[in-house]
């Protein structure tokens, strides 16, 4: 898996709550077998006209001076509805290495992990500002710092975000969950032959 | 409860660490299961407890004649993908032209796969079904689901508990959907974050099973990733008898072990709340989440009803979408289609609740509407019963078994702009087909909407002998 240490990149907002993994990634997309190729459907019914290939100019990932963005903020419950862990791979595919929000939605949130991708819980104050500071500075960046557990910019913003320390752990290593497990494999043996129901 | 299933399945505790449960049943369907099966044959690794796993092809299957090859070439590479994966690593699979093939939340209870204490899980968010039965079953991402067939466990980090109480009765004409989606209302679509929800109260354990399944099964829309129900005897007369549970003696003494479940009395949740049965109406979504829902004797909302700002975007962005007027009744909203079905609703009961609106009367002229049974074995109780006759006499579709239309990975799908009374559970953007329009609803106001061509009050609803 990618690890994650620190982070620099150019911000893109989404400023709406509630964005589930139908719009992060629409149910068609699904049908793929492999785990790559899916960032050009990110957000594909926003980004795309009904033609499916027409940028909508109204939607603000499509700005051109948001090209390459690597940091994603939204609102609230951002990643609501189905368990498709294709919504966190579209993100990453597309470019994203972390998204900041007030709030996750649980499966999303977990999946992100898996992935190598950082969600960041911060304060809806904090996530405001940020928005504030994203419409205000042209090319406004974010440094992520997951050592240190830090979200900086150059105008003096500065915060702490808490993560679970295992989680930190695995990702600033890029830690295979599987592997990890199985090196306790005796542990799954004496549980299933002590068990007798 | 929730408490004793993660003690009887904790493999591993470590501090700092999360634990490592152990997974009882393992259910597959084909969209989220072919990065996980290329991913153990990537590490050289076997499906450590095949017995312990089920598949079944649902969201891609089609609901017409499936006696002709799959028209659309991608699905039918992925349910060919999950054939050759179950056969590679030796796993049953409940395939197209097995009559116990059908939506993977229905086939596992209903051939007793699913029983009180497990732990379950499945790719795919409306595990929480199974919750129903007094087990801890949640939706997993694909990583997960690997590691799932790679170790038979399950990373987790444990859950808070929430009660959520309802107490005295249902009105005569509100069902357990009906419940499920007031609650939703009432606790947003966040509301469970973080928690498994325990459904208690004496209006909550007067439900059949599988009215209790469609409240667990939406857990997931409150952002609850499991929901339960202690299980009592509703639960044990269910489950005996059902092919896959334990019969004779062995039931006997499950049904021992199954009594000790429930919830001890005066133990404590992490939040509580608690409703009266008695305040429900039948609901209709407006909006595109399951939050956003009214009674039927109310109106769509206007944004400036809500004191949050990003509540009042979010209900503008929604009425923009779903193309409603603030202030317009619900009744007065008309419909161009009508998709009674998905893991919600396609049960037996579901379907004789909507036969029995349906009987005597004629479907819209400016509404198409399917009845899609969740199982090829619900169906063809179905037929049994003569469901189908009065379904299709009043000029209802009558399909074979699939996830269909609740989320259009298949033929069914809305057009844009397209309106629909759904049983399914998600009304978000595009869900049903982009562009399309989505009202969820229960079975009987799914049924009544088709015949009147807009939604009406199920309780005044004269029904036919």
């Amino acid at each position: 898996m990618q690890s994650f240490t620190v982070h620099s990149g150019l911000v893109a907002t989404l400023d709406r709550a509630n964005v589930d993994t139908d719009q992060i990634i629409p149910k068609q997309f699904l049908k793929r077998i492999e785990r790559t190729g899916f960032g050009q459907f990110l957000f594909f019914d926003w980004r795309f006209h009904e033609d499916g290939s027409t940028p909508n100019p109204d939607f603000e990932l499509n700005r051109s001076e948001l090209k390459g963005a690597s940091v994603l903020i939204a609102r609230k419950n951002f990643g609501s509805g189905s368990s498709r862990e294709h919504a966190v791979w579209a993100l990453d595919d597309y470019g994203f290495r972390c998204v900041i929000a007030p709030s996750f939605a649980d499966i999303f949130f977990n999946n992100s992990f898996k992935n190598g991708m950082l969600p960041i819980v911060l304060s809806e104050a904090d996530v405001e500002e940020l928005f504030v500071r994203a419409a205000e500075y042209p090319g406004y960046k974010l440094t992520v710092n997951l050592n240190d557990q830090t979200v900086t910019d150059e105008f003096g913003f500065v915060r702490s975000f808490d993560v679970d320390s295992s989680r930190r752990h695995s990702l600033l290593n890029g830690l295979d969950d599987i592997a990890e497990t199985l090196l306790d494999e005796d542990k799954i043996t004496k549980y299933e032959l002590a068990r007798t129901w | 409860m929730l408490d004793k299933i993660w003690e009887s399945h904790l493999v591993d505790a470590p501090t700092g660490k999360p634990a490592i449960i152990y997974v009882d049943l393992h259910l597959v369907h084909e969209v989220t299961s072919p990065q996980a099966f290329d991913g153990l044959r990537l590490n050289n690794r076997k499906v450590r407890r095949p017995e312990r796993t089920i598949a079944t092809p649902d969201h891609n299957v089609p609901t017409s004649d499936r006696t002709v090859p799959i028209a659309d070439p991608i699905s039918r590479k992925q349910i060919e993908t999950l054939r050759n994966n179950c056969a590679e690593f030796g796993i049953r699979l409940f395939d197209i032209g097995d009559v116990r093939q059908g939506i993977v939340h229905v086939i596992g209870p209903e051939n007793g796969y699913t029983q009180p204490g497990m732990t379950i899980v499945c790719g795919d968010s409306h595990t929480a079904t199974h919750g129903a039965f007094g087990s801890l079953a949640f939706g997993i991402g694909t990583s997960e689901v690997e590691h799932v067939l790679a170790t038979q466990t399950l990373l987790q980090f444990k859950p808070k508990t929430f009660e959520l109480r309802v107490d005295g009765e249902l009105p005569r004409g509100v069902t357990a959907k009906d419940m499920i989606l007031y609650l939703i209302g009432q606790i947003g679509t966040a509301g469970g974050t973080g928690y498994v929800i325990e459904y208690t109260g004496d209006c909550m354990m007067s439900l059949s099973m599988e009215q209790r399944m469609t409240v667990c099964n939406m857990s997931i829309e409150a952002g609850a990733r499991a929901g339960m129900i202690a299980p009592d005897q509703t639960t044990f007369d269910y489950l005996n008898g059902r092919p896959e549970a334990p019969s004779g003696d062995a039931f006997a003494k499950a049904v021992a072990r199954w009594k000790q479940l429930p919830t001890d009395p005066g133990a404590s949740y992490d939040l509580s709340k608690s409703y009266q049965g008695a305040d429900i109406q039948p609901q209709v979504t407006w909006g595109t989440n399951p939050g956003q829902v009214r009674g039927i004797d109310q109106s769509v909302p206007s944004p400036s009803e809500f004191d949050d700002a990003t509540e009042r975007k979010s209900t503008e962005l929604a009425l923009e979408y779903m193309g409603l007027r603030a202030g317009t009744p619900l009744q007065d909203v008309s419909l161009n289609r009508v998709f009674i079905g998905s893991c919600t609703n396609a049960r037996i009961e579901d379907l004789r609740a909507a036969a029995a609106v349906a009987k005597g009367y004629k479907v819209s002229g400016d509404v198409s509407a399917m009845v899609v049974p969740g199982s090829g074995q619900v169906k063809r109780q179905a037929e049994q019963e003569g469901l189908d006759r009065v379904f299709k006499e009043a000029g209802f579709d009558w399909r074979e078994a699939g996830c269909s239309m609740c989320l259009a990975m298949n033929p069914d799908k809305l057009a844009p702009g397209e309106r629909c009374a759904s049983t399914s559970n998600r009304n978000f953007e595009g869900r049903q087909g982009k562009g399309g329009r989505t009202h969820l609803v229960s079975p009987a106001m799914a049924a009544a909407a088709a015949i009147q061509g807009h939604f009406v009050d199920i309780r005044d609803w004269a029904y036919k002998a």
